[in-house]
């Protein structure tokens, strides 16, 4: 059985000259696996990551046929149920650490706060959890990081620390928003290798956020390519190379490719069809097929 | 490293022409603070640009790449060693026909334009800075050179996306006809078919305009596709110095850099 089903997500904007619809209809399935999410700024990937914990704020109107977690709607909790799944089963690490952590308070107790709020624990065998928790983080030197406060940390190791806070609860499924995109190339591996293990490790979903074609390609078993708010392929993450979507095709050419030199680089040409329901809704009910059967495949291997 | 500017030296000597080189760094040192909170953020860096190269740093933040960048436009002051552009050594000011010669394009497209002023006010008042008269045609120019209708003249930044903002800013680069420019992290705000779109412009201008650039990227494909040359940077040093089609090769011979080209060529999962 899948983690998380998602059907028909649609997010509204309404403005002065109209309803905008920054997401139209997204449906995809999540099992024990990492999904990647790709698509330019503004295709509505991190609107559809924030939608499933209905983070979007009035006037954002979120409808969904229905978000169901372990076949729980959450499309019909009330905002007291909704805070237990935030964090506790579902939780979401943010792009850039600067602006997520809180600069006032020491990175040991913003995360034992994380770790008391799910759990009735003293907080002593909260503080224990919550340097055990950043030494799995890959931190060496977890006394000293659990009482310096944010500013004091890199962008790297302020990642972690968002990754060690997001993960203390266990939840099932981590949303990962551009996680590595603030970050240097060589930390960028770093930080995401550990977030592999621990999802691993878990046995957790994971979806993955990001503009990086060949980031998710890489990190990624499943992919869906977004634009202007709907999903105009999904593929597996290993043939993404072999994708057929004009789009893709598009942003994969765009890119400039060490090992591949040209005198200039493709430009993508957009085309309004992409815009259009036929391909997107065709490809979304073929998705969601996809991902039942990946997700049991995968569910087999756990 | 020293091999490599020696090279360099030579074939600007066979040529016999100092005004070839357009850029000559030597023992370049930069620090912030003084006493115990003093960090070297450069230690002595030297490097050469023929005119008409295309030169890239690369390294990871905090390397000192973009400080390189900012004590060379004098943005930043406390240097030591000796920077000469166009064969004029640079003195701790710097006089107006400096900033004709040398402009810098920032990185981030949406901080670095003013939030009120028009993309007309924004260049009229750089050409107006460098004594231009026919203003009004130069704008028009400007904007087709960076392949802006003039319908985009009387709009505000906020009109405008991330790819427009970063050619209005290459525009006001352009304003006082430069020949070398400092691009700072050009294309690392922006999606890839947006980046895309601003490197091939930034290519086409360098083939028109023959100027010489100097770029500073983290990512060693962007650096790869517009530059000749490299530089990897290291806590302040130049680890390395090799030509693209090395790296390309991955004929990598210092260890930082081999990491380097290993995390950009993805993540590859144990």
């Amino acid at each position: 059985m899948s983690l998380l089903d998602v059907q028909n997500l649609r997010v509204q904007f309404p403005t002065r000259s109209g309803v905008f619809d920054a997401v139209r209809g997204v449906s995809f399935s999540l099992g024990h696996e990492r999904l990647g999410i790709v698509g330019e700024s503004g295709s509505g990937k991190s609107l559809t990551g924030r939608a499933i914990l209905r983070l979007i704020r009035h006037p954002g109107v979120v409808t969904a046929d229905h978000i169901s977690l372990e076949g729980e709607n959450l499309m019909d909790l009330t905002e007291r149920q909704m805070r237990k799944v935030r964090g506790q089963r579902i939780s979401m690490v943010m792009q850039d650490p600067k602006f997520s952590l809180n600069p006032v308070m020491r990175v040991g107790e913003q995360i034992v706060e994380a770790c008391l709020q799910h759990e009735k624990i003293s907080r002593k065998a909260a503080k224990t959890r919550a340097i055990e928790m950043l030494e799995a983080v890959s931190i060496r030197d977890s006394e000293r990081v659990f009482r310096a406060y944010p500013h004091e940390m890199s962008g790297g190791m302020g990642q972690r620390i968002m990754i060690a806070m997001m993960l203390i609860p266990n939840p099932q499924i981590l949303i990962a928003d551009e996680p590595t995109s603030a970050l240097d190339v060589s930390v960028q591996t770093q930080v995401l290798g550990i977030m592999d293990k621990l999802v691993q490790e878990r046995g957790m979903g994971l979806i993955f956020i990001s503009h990086d074609l060949s980031l998710v390609s890489a990190f990624c078993d499943r992919v869906l390519i977004m634009y202007g708010g709907r999903v105009v392929e999904t593929c597996q993450a290993d043939k993404l190379y072999e994708a057929k979507h004009p789009y893709t095709q598009g942003l994969l050419n765009s890119m400039p490719r060490l090992d591949t030199p040209v005198d200039r680089l493709q430009v993508l040409q957009r085309e309004d069809a992409w815009m259009n329901g036929d391909i997107a809704t065709e490809q979304a009910t073929s998705a969601t097929g996809d991902a039942a059967n990946s997700a049991d495949g995968a569910g087999g291997q756990a | 490293m020293s091999e490599n500017s020696s090279i360099e030296a030579s074939s600007s000597a066979t040529t016999d022409e100092a005004a070839e080189i357009a850029i000559k760094i030597s023992d370049l040192s930069v620090w912030f603070g003084q006493g115990a909170d003093r960090v070297d953020a450069v230690k002595s860096a030297s490097f050469v640009l023929p005119r008409g190269a295309s030169f890239g740093l690369v390294g990871e933040s905090g390397s000192g790449k973009s400080t390189i960048l900012r004590a060379l436009t004098g943005l930043v002051t406390s240097w030591r060693g000796s920077m000469e552009v166009n064969g004029q050594t640079l003195g701790k000011k710097r006089d107006k026909t400096f900033y004709r010669e040398v402009q810098m394009v920032f990185q981030d497209p949406y901080a670095s334009l003013h939030p009120r002023h028009s993309v007309d006010q924004v260049l009229s008042e750089t050409l107006s800075l460098h004594k231009y008269k026919d203003i009004d045609n130069r704008i028009d120019k400007l904007l087709s050179d960076v392949g802006l209708g003039p319908q985009f003249r009387y709009r505000y930044p906020h009109q405008l996306s991330g790819g427009q903002r970063q050619r209005v800013a290459i525009a006001r680069a352009l304003a006082p006809s430069p020949s070398i420019l400092l691009l700072d992290e050009p294309t690392s705000a922006l999606d890839v078919s947006v980046q895309a779109e601003i490197l091939n412009l930034l290519t086409d201008l360098r083939e028109e305009q023959n100027l010489t650039y100097l770029m500073v990227s983290h990512n060693l494909a962007v650096v790869g596709h517009l530059c000749e040359k490299v530089a990897v940077m290291q806590n302040g040093e130049i680890v390395e110095m090799l030509a693209v089609e090395d790296m390309r090769k991955l004929k990598a011979t210092h260890p930082y850099t081999q990491h380097l080209l290993e995390s950009s060529l993805g993540y590859v999962r144990t």
